[in-house]
């Protein structure tokens, strides 16, 4: 299979780029991991269609991406593509305090998915935990499928969420919107759990709180393998674009959180730019500074890197703990000598735990992308 | 200032690192410097199987001394190095290779080294997960493996060596009594000229499967691979991590071969173990051994001041202890442990 264009992930960002390159082109490709489209948190929406004319792969997981460009899918074989726009979104960032890997608590975004995907909450008492935007869009969420949301903890005072709204107002009606579906929820700023324990999460400031399910999320790490893997370049940990949205490797283009955390906006206006230049189209500028008041708003207390005791897990695939990983100096160093980072999950989890705690910084990326049938591994795809 | 140490080691692979505390047990000021992580190199990039190769003699008595003195070091071991003694499972596909087996098995109980022979149905009962119509196989007791990049930092800090992190371009201004250049595959970096060439080796690493494979398993047709001189060579070599994660090998290609081998040494390994081919792989990396003409390491003096620790080819876990014995016995004018001839640098023009 072959296309002038292929979006790598169907959220907001990807279906932009889809209706922009669909405009120009009748061969483009979209392909997402998931069963629908619409990205993590805004899949199952009424208003997410995937535009006609785009050839969309569901449920088709890319385990690798070679020069040229060539994807290889587990259920589709490899397809070619002349212009590939990386669109891959982003994951929670997890904060290690004692208790959070025992069962009761996921990440806020992993319980919605959850929820989605048929566990029943309904009467369930759910605290949402963390930081950001997104926490509320969550709690929402959880309480429409029936539970009993408990409260929302937010790190970030209320001093520097208010000033933020007020810089964003066309952010305000969806906040109100999402806020009266949660009338009566509390809404704690400046606390965050520290502790949790046989069903019972104590909060900085030392409330303690009954829960059935605790939704942790302190933000955003950008899913950046993907661009790793053909050697584009980063920035600060993001994708480095231009203002065309196209990377440091010659027609590869990425689009959304990849290149800065800035939500459904920032991600249509990067879609359908990227998709635009992609088919060699006239783009528009980007308008910039949202994803920098953000990140500045939101941006996280470091007292949230200190609740992790010596014994509290670090890395849940290989069960290495904070305090093994002290004597280190650097991610490989550790990796080397405590296998963390090394097991299914390869560092996707642990990776940005240990930049925040620690100060490290992961090194490059590796094949498969991700965890894939030794089989699908042994075809040769590169001859004929 | 400082003095100068008597021996400076160039490498802190498992090798260098061998070197560094054979020497200071005996009694050497050593220092070691590495432009990368001590443990980081081919050392992180194999798969730490200590095993007895009998190919030639002086094969055999190296890799048989070392496993030996792994053993006597395992209990000094830290537990994240995952020593085992699990031994290895040699798999003869068909009665021509049972012969194999059965030839193996004299010379090393003639060497008394523990092992037994596997018929087709105590093969089975060894690794259930190994294709039908194998005709048997050899279990080798005595060997094990390791995780290297732990034992290198164990050997490291024992030596008590100051290590440091920096590129050496001349092994000539070193200051010391002694260089030992033990940089593995990039060694001609230091000695222009050197008989060491990189060969290219993959391997994948999978899930937790644990069970699926109980021994180190490798196809008896391995040792054609590793000494044969072919330019691309496949074979199979499936050894199980204790954690049940399972690392599929190997492959082998000098720099002028750019083809990837990852698949057809996967096909390999599902030409012995065909419920891998369903099995996760979560990563796969290429890692390059040092080649010499005759597959066997350069131990001992280059010139002068100047020693080489280099050439192993896939066996620098298993035969670094044994290496180190024989050059701090050169450098410090003791006689070696073993005859140590067949290893001198000089066998080869540099």
């Amino acid at each position: 299979m072959k296309f002038d264009v292929a979006i790598l992930g169907a959220g907001p960002a990807g279906l932009a780029a889809a209706r922009a390159a669909g405009r120009r082109s009748a061969s483009v490709a979209l392909i997402d991991d998931n069963v629908t489209a619409g990205g993590q948190i805004w899949r199952g929406a009424p208003r997410i269609a995937v535009p006609t004319g785009v050839r969309f792969f569901p449920q088709t997981r890319v385990f690798d991406l070679r020069p040229g460009f060539m994807l290889l899918t587990e259920s589709h074989g490899a397809m070619e593509a002349s212009r590939l726009i990386l669109a891959t979104g982003a994951r929670e960032l997890l904060l290690p305090f004692p208790g959070w890997t025992v069962p009761g608590v996921f990440g806020a975004g992993g319980l919605q998915a959850l929820v989605k995907s048929g566990l029943p909450v309904g009467g369930k008492r759910v605290m949402v935990a963390g930081s950001g935007p997104l926490l509320v869009a969550v709690a929402a969420a959880l309480r429409t499928a029936g539970a009993r949301v408990v409260g929302i903890t937010e790190q970030v005072p209320l001093g520097r969420i208010v000033p933020f709204l007020a810089k964003y107002p066309a952010k305000l009606p969806q906040a109100f919107a999402l806020r009266a579906r949660l009338l009566g929820v509390p809404y704690w700023t400046g606390t965050w759990p520290v502790r949790f324990d046989e069903g019972m999460v104590t909060l900085s400031g030392g409330r303690t709180v009954a829960v059935d399910y605790l939704a942790c999320g302190f933000g955003l790490v950008p899913n950046t393998e993907a661009a790793q893997l053909l050697g584009c370049r980063l920035d600060g940990g993001f994708v480095a674009v231009d203002s065309r949205q196209e990377t440091s490797v010659a027609g590869v283009y990425c689009a959304g959180e990849p290149t800065g955390i800035g939500g459904l906006d920032k991600a249509l206006e990067d879609g359908e730019r990227a998709g635009a230049a992609a088919t060699g189209q006239a783009v528009n500028p980007s308008r910039g500074a949202f994803v920098r008041d953000l990140a500045a708003a939101f941006h996280l207390d470091p007292r949230l890197f200190d609740l992790a005791e010596p014994s509290t897990v670090v890395c849940r695939c290989e069960d290495v703990a904070l305090g093994t990983l002290r004597p280190y100096r650097e991610w490989r160093e550790a990796k080397l000598m405590t296998r963390c980072g090394m097991g299914p999950c390869q560092g996707r989890i642990c990776g940005p735990i240990t930049n925040c705690l620690l100060g490290w910084s992961a090194e490059s990326v590796r094949r498969p992308l991700v965890p894939v049938a030794a089989e699908l591994l042994s075809k040769d795809v590169l001859q004929p | 200032m400082t003095p100068s140490p008597d021996v400076m080691i160039v490498g802190a692979g498992i090798v260098g690192a061998a070197c560094a505390y054979e020497l200071a047990r005996a009694g050497a000021r050593v220092e070691v410097i590495d432009s990368g992580l001590p443990g980081g190199g081919a050392t992180a990039a194999g798969m730490g199987h200590l095993v007895v190769l009998d190919d030639n003699e002086a094969e055999l008595a190296l890799t048989k001394y070392s496993v030996g003195l792994w053993h006597s070091l395992a209990k000094e071991l830290p537990a994240a190095a995952e020593f085992w003694g699990c031994g290895t499972v040699w798999v003869a596909a068909d009665e021509v290779e049972m012969a194999g087996a059965l030839a193996k098995l004299s010379v090393y109980r003639q060497n008394g080294l523990a092992a037994e022979l596997l018929d087709e149905r105590q093969l089975y009962e060894a690794e259930p997960n190994l294709r039908a119509g194998l005709a048997g196989g050899l279990l080798v007791n005595g060997d094990a493996m390791v995780y290297a990049p732990v034992a290198t930092r164990f050997l490291l800090e024992q030596s008590k060596a100051k290590v440091t992190r920096a590129a050496v371009t001349s092994l000539d201004d070193l200051k010391a009594g002694a260089v030992v250049c033990a940089t593995g595959a990039m060694a001609p970096a230091l000695v222009p000229g050197l008989r060491v060439r990189p060969r290219k080796g993959y391997l994948a690493i999978t899930d937790r499967y644990p069970g699926f494979a109980r021994h180190p398993l490798v196809e008896l047709g391995y040792l054609q691979s590793a000494h044969g001189d072919s330019n691309e060579s496949v074979a199979f070599n499936v050894q199980p991590r204790p954690t049940g994660q399972l690392l599929i090998g190997s492959s082998r290609q000098y720099a002028d071969s750019t083809a990837s081998l990852l698949e057809p040494m996967l096909a390999r390994a599902f030409a012995y173990m065909p419920g891998l081919r369903a099995c996760s792989v979560i990563r796969t990396w290429t890692g390059f051994r040092a080649s010499t003409p005759d597959k066997l390491p350069m131990i001992g003096r280059l010139r002068d001041r100047i020693y080489l620790a280099t050439g192993h080819e896939g066996l620098g876990v298993t035969t670094s202890l044994g290496t180190a014995k024989i050059l701090t016995a050169e450098i410090l004018g003791y006689a070696p442990p073993i005859p140590a001839w067949p290893y001198r640098v000089e066998r080869f023009d540099v």
